[in-house]
């Protein structure tokens, strides 16, 4: 993950002569790292107001309020921690578009919790892409946990139900689902997971306890239109952001919580199964400044 | 793809549509809006400032504010500078002129290499008729080199690939044993990597200088926000690429990378890919493109669609038809049956010219199982019914309801809808001549 303000003290030299080219340089800042528009005026406006009103003559206060805002954003309310039921199986459904990184997120996430010593189940309902199958297999094997597949193109729901069925045989903790990439865009599509929704809230007897979405942090600003039909569709308990060992910065984050308040839960950060952890707002804010 | 970018033109267009004159204002804040609407579409920071102040140079060198149609002018220079900024003319397919032509292709984890490459395979094999063979290069991402033999077992594409061994040296070898076995295009699928890897940017450059490949393409995720410039650079510094691959085009991204990158890094869109199937894979028209963004459609994209499903002969007989008002149901549903072949309803209509396309969009709901229902109703008649369907009454259409598993009133409705296409199409037939029916229509 790069700085999100590369020269703040570069550009500061032109707070004290000439405002509005200050701030319309970071304004532009923030939009080169994928915050839209919108998201960068409306903090922008929050940081002059507190600035003109505090009469803040010093690049530090001005910084400290620019990331003051951000974590405002990206707090969450409630707790960010994954819901964990009292009644297990768990179960997690991820989704995303093609190619954001989710049967690998699996593999860490389910790695993160076997080393919390619980007993964890693969789905694999991915039956689409080829080779989708084996790839979580391979890390089914290397990690030593069960896995529920079919055969290739088979109705993922089924394997879904067979899943959450063999995880309550088993005394299974977690059950972690790997779905298909899809566009966001695709009402078929879209319809099966609903109907993978359906399917899991039925055998367990409640919500499904997290549906994460996964980001991958070098989208641009299309990464709010897959988080608010994804959402509309299923209701998103959260948002892993992928791919930050990248040099993108991930703004688009700060816009998807800005705008539909829906936390970001997890991030992830390179190739090791280790490299996983909990979204922590003020660390991350940190990061993009440090 | 472009969805919103064109609906930002055209409201912007169609407000200074009727203006008689143009003040500095009003194109001040024309260009602010244009501004925004190219950030909004991931169009990369310094390519929007560059692009503003080119417009706003010529519009402002060109006179157009006292210009009587300071519409068409503004329209014109746009059109123009977006153009420029996706590269003026399609750089087509090339081949090796001696020998196998080979292609290698890079790019970031997830942006659709393995899939691009079984698409162009494809590709080049249907339309070309070259015989291709595929490398499997990346030895690291788990099930890689399954995925790509599975692909290209359906495609009947031979695939090279070995266990536990070094990217390098299958490409090498895999390279040998195709020339060996007479193959027209090979193709090597590397793994994902990060541009700012060394080490991995090593391996492909070290793959470059080992198999010397005649074109190196990059795959880009057509999602990807203001790092496209970046990362195409890095990629172009390390290998050279000579185009770009634009992938998952079928979203509703509006596609600001694809602009950015040739003005950045001067290297062209080559293909693009815009869907789950295997033939949803085409060569890339800035043009056309162009086109499309300002909301004046693709014609040219849609007629060579057309012109795949339905030959001369079949447009002809219909023409006849038509006038000679004696077009029935069989004709009709063979026009769905066409129309359906040249793939989803909305991508056909992204592709035609019509204005504010953006708003008729949200009032209609372009459902491909709409066209499915009138096949259906239609497929319930008799073969009488479907030649005369003056003779369909009372009875026989609660038969076809019944049969097709709609009710009455649809039945009704298909019915009046047809009559009224029937005489529509009469009309337009009386411009014979002057008005030459594009094959494929209705």
């Amino acid at each position: 993950m790069q700085k999100l303000i590369k020269n703040l003290s570069y550009i500061w030299n032109k707070f004290k002569n000439d405002r509005e080219s200050f701030w319309d340089e970071l304004e532009e800042q923030m939009v080169t790292s994928d915050i839209s528009i919108n998201t960068a005026s409306r903090i922008l406006e929050e940081v002059k107001n507190h600035v003109y009103r505090e009469n803040i003559n010093n690049l530090e206060k001005v910084k400290s309020s620019l990331k003051q805002q951000i974590i405002e954003i990206l707090k969450c309310n409630g707790d960010s921690k994954l819901n964990i039921s009292s009644r297990p199986p768990t179960v997690f459904l991820i989704i995303g578009v093609n190619g954001v990184g989710k049967t690998t997120s699996i593999a860490k996430l389910a790695n993160m919790f076997k080393k919390n010593g619980k007993k964890v189940l693969l789905s694999a309902a991915d039956t689409y892409r080829s080779a989708a199958t084996e790839q979580l297999q391979y890390y089914a094997e290397i990690l030593g946990m069960d896995m529920v597949c079919h055969q290739k193109f088979s109705d993922p729901g089924a394997v879904v139900y067979d899943s959450v069925e063999k995880a309550k045989a088993r005394g299974t903790d977690l059950v972690i689902i790997d779905t298909a990439g899809r566009m966001h865009t695709s009402y078929n599509l879209m319809e099966e997971l609903k109907k993978i929704k359906k399917v899991i809230c039925r055998r367990i007897g409640r919500e499904v306890d997290e549906i994460l979405l996964v980001v991958d942090s070098t989208t641009g600003q299309n990464a709010r239109n897959q988080a608010e039909l994804f959402n509309n569709s299923l209701n998103l308990t959260g948002i892993i952001l992928t791919k930050t060992d990248s040099t993108s910065k991930g703004g688009i984050v700060i816009t998807i919580k800005n705008d539909l308040n829906i936390p970001i839960k997890l991030i992830t950060n390179g190739e090791k199964l280790e490299d996983i952890c909990y979204f922590d707002p003020v660390r991350f804010t940190e990061l993009i400044f440090s | 793809m472009f969805d919103l970018l064109t609906a930002k033109f055209e409201d912007l267009f169609y407000k200074i549509r009727n203006k008689g004159k143009l003040s500095p204002n009003d194109l001040d804040s024309a260009l602010r809006e244009i501004k925004l609407a190219l950030l909004e579409a991931d169009v990369n920071f310094k390519v929007v400032k560059e692009f503003i102040e080119n417009v706003k140079a010529k519009a402002t060198g060109e006179k157009i504010l006292e210009s009587l149609t300071p519409y068409q002018h503004v329209v014109k220079i746009v059109n123009e500078e977006i153009i420029r900024m996706l590269g003026s003319s399609s750089s087509g397919v090339s081949f090796a002129s001696r020998g196998p032509t080979i292609i290698m292709t890079v790019g970031l984890h997830g942006s659709g290499k393995t899939s691009s490459v079984i698409k162009l395979a494809n590709f080049l094999k249907t339309k070309f008729q070259k015989k291709v063979s595929v490398i499997a290069a990346d030895v690291y991402r788990p099930a890689a080199v399954l995925q790509l033999e599975d692909m290209a077992k359906n495609i009947d594409v031979d695939v090279y690939s070995e266990n536990n061994s070094d990217p390098v040296a299958i490409s090498v070898r895999g390279v040998e044993l195709f020339k060996k076995s007479g193959s027209d295009v090979i193709i090597i699928d590397t793994a994902g990597r990060l541009h700012i890897d060394e080490n991995m940017m090593d391996e492909i450059a070290n793959i470059r200088n080992k198999t010397t490949p005649h074109q190196i393409y990059l795959v880009l995720d057509a999602m990807t926000g203001q790092e496209a410039v970046n990362i195409a650079s890095s990629f172009n510094l390390r290998v050279e690429c000579d185009g770009i691959i634009l992938t998952k085009l079928d979203s509703d991204t509006r596609g600001g990378a694809a602009l950015s990158v040739y003005y950045v890094v001067k290297k062209p869109v080559k293909f693009v890919s815009n869907g789950e199937k295997i033939d949803d894979f085409d060569i890339f028209y800035p043009d056309r493109i162009a086109s499309r963004i300002l909301g004046k459609g693709d014609i040219l994209t849609l007629i060579e669609k057309a012109e795949k499903v339905v030959s001369e002969k079949e447009a002809k007989g219909i023409e006849e038809k038509i006038y000679r008002n004696e077009l029935n149901f069989e004709d009709f549903v063979a026009q769905i049956r066409s129309l359906k072949k040249m793939g989803s309803i909305d991508k056909i209509f992204s592709m035609m010219p019509i204005v504010n396309k953006s708003k008729i969009f949200k009032k209609v709901n372009l459902d491909d199982s709409h066209l499915s229902h009138i096949e259906a109703i239609i497929n319930s008649m008799t073969v009488d019914e479907r030649r005369k369907p003056h003779i369909i009454n009372g009875s026989r259409k609660k038969r076809i309801a019944k049969g097709s598993g709609n009710s009455v009133s649809e039945v009704n409705k298909l019915l009046e809808q047809f009559s009224k296409t029937k005489q529509m199409l009469k009309q337009f037939s009386g411009l014979k001549g002057k008005f030459k029916l594009p094959p494929g229509n209705f």
